[in-house]
């Protein structure tokens, strides 16, 4: 069963057409790498997803419920999109900690934020938020920054940060988890921290979507890949067989591109 | 008159005069808030007429301000609507609100969208975003020109005196009258020693919030 099912997705800015009928699926635990040149729509895609920006036309469905449909004539409200938005995870290119939070806190706000809007019973609360906060440790381990937990943002490397980023984004258990170019704000040294937990989560089966210009990352973790350009789907596939084998002109030109100038 | 006998009547105008700056701050600090929203709002005729009423307010002087309070309600109703002392807390409230309106607008708007876009993408509320992720941002960016407008509200409330309010200055003035002159240069250690005590309070806050990077 397809975890994620988007059809004909399109979105306009002003009169420029930044995503035309996109359509994929993926399936759990399926990796989805998205390539394509600056302006290519990649990151519109994410943000659509995350109901970041409006749709004009098309649908998402999430383990077979539709999160939106064009077709529907439903307006969403506000705490709508916010149950719907956490289908997705969503890391950003530039982190984006709150300064003023310790990476474990970063890690457990929206959580414990959620907890208290959502149960009554605060003897309850305090043993589930007890809960987040080993959580929180808990993930913060996984990726490796056990000795951080207490750091602020400004104390921690690029790398670090976005270490937290995902941790932050994991907390919240989403179905899917969208990469927005993890690594293009990093020193080359620190590229490979993140890219190793990105690794270490497709080994335990995280769904993901992540639009990357790490093309030999992208060959070795991806299932699928999808080349835009222009905001329509070039190429849609297998990834080995797209990054080796592809015959189409403008995906070879872009590859090229990326060998030519040793941006791997 | 002995200089200690000078110094207690000085105190009890002094008195006054913290409490027209205390009250002042207790509600221009929030209204200001209130007001920062609707000069952003999307809503444009409300939008519009904030930014009028901010114009006008920051237009006009506030002794100007202090008369149309306390003196227009009583041309129109037959009597104030306010006595002396409460329409100098009003005037003082709204003036100082539509200026640190200015100063939060700028605050809130230099903050990245992208934090906002964090948290949305993290299901938090509105609400949540403003109050748990954007507002200490804020604060720690404006506690520099607040510092400014509460240091300069310290000085303003000598304006109450033109309504009979009686503050610290007022009470100089009263003995200056009397030909004992030096009372009234004798006022300016209080007011130094009280924007002595705030610097040193908003150097408190600015390392309380050094924690962070902004």
């Amino acid at each position: 069963m397809a975890v994620l099912e988007v059809n004909n997705l399109s979105k306009r800015f002003g009169t420029s057409e930044v995503l035309k009928e996109v359509s994929f699926t993926l399936s759990q635990g399926e990796i989805l790498a998205v390539i394509g040149s600056s302006g290519s729509g990649k990151t519109t895609l994410l943000r659509c997803l995350n109901f970041l920006e409006s749709i004009e036309s098309g649908s998402i469905k999430v383990h077979d419920r539709v999160l939106f449909d064009s077709n529907d004539q439903v307006k969403y409200d506000e705490n709508d999109i916010r149950q719907r938005r956490l289908h997705f995870g969503l890391i950003f290119q530039s982190f984006n900690l709150f300064p003023q939070y310790t990476a474990l806190e970063n890690v457990t706000l929206a959580p414990i934020l959620a907890l208290k809007k959502n149960s009554d019973s605060s003897t309850y609360r305090s043993k589930l938020s007890e809960d987040i906060r080993a959580e929180g440790i808990a993930l913060l381990e996984r990726m490796g920054l056990e000795t951080k937990q207490d750091s602020y943002p400004h104390q921690l490397s690029g790398g670090q940060q976005q270490r937290v980023a995902i941790a932050r984004a994991l907390a919240l258990k989403p179905d899917i988890l969208c990469f927005d170019e993890p690594t293009s704000a990093l020193d080359p040294e620190l590229t490979g921290e993140v890219l190793k937990v990105i690794r270490s989560l497709a080994d335990g089966n995280t769904t993901m979507i992540i639009v990357t210009h790490e093309m030999q990352f992208a060959k070795e973790i991806a299932d699928n890949i999808m080349f835009l350009d222009e905001g329509m789907v070039v190429e849609y596939g297998n990834a080995d067989e797209i990054l080796s084998n592809s015959k189409n002109e403008r995906i070879m030109k872009f590859l090229d591109r990326y060998e030519s100038t040793g941006d791997y | 008159m002995s200089f200690i006998e000078v110094t207690l009547r000085l105190l009890t105008g002094f008195k006054q005069t913290l409490l027209i700056f205390a009250l002042t701050l207790l509600f221009s600090l929030p209204l200001g808030l209130v007001i920062a929203f609707g000069s952003m709002s999307k809503f444009a005729p409300l939008r519009i007429l904030v930014k009028v009423i901010v114009w006008i307010v920051r237009g006009v002087p506030l002794m100007l301000q202090i008369f149309v309070v306390y003196y227009v309600p009583g041309f129109i109703l037959g009597q104030p609507l306010a006595s002396r002392f409460n329409s100098v807390i009003l005037a003082f409230s709204i003036n100082y609100a539509c200026y640190l309106s200015e100063i939060y607008r700028g605050g809130i708007e230099s903050i990245s969208l992208s934090q906002y876009e964090a948290g949305q993408v993290l299901g938090m509320t509105k609400t949540q975003i403003f109050f748990k992720i954007i507002l200490l941002q804020v604060i720690k960016r404006i506690l520099a020109p607040i510092s400014n407008e509460v240091i300069t509200l310290v000085k303003d409330t000598a304006l109450a005196r033109v309504i009979m309010v009686v503050e610290i200055l007022k009470v100089a003035e009263n003995f200056a009258t009397k030909a004992l002159i030096w009372p009234l240069f004798y006022t300016g250690v209080f007011y130094l020693l009280f924007v002595g005590v705030l610097t040193l309070l908003f150097g408190y806050c600015e390392r309380k919030l050094g924690y962070f990077r902004a």
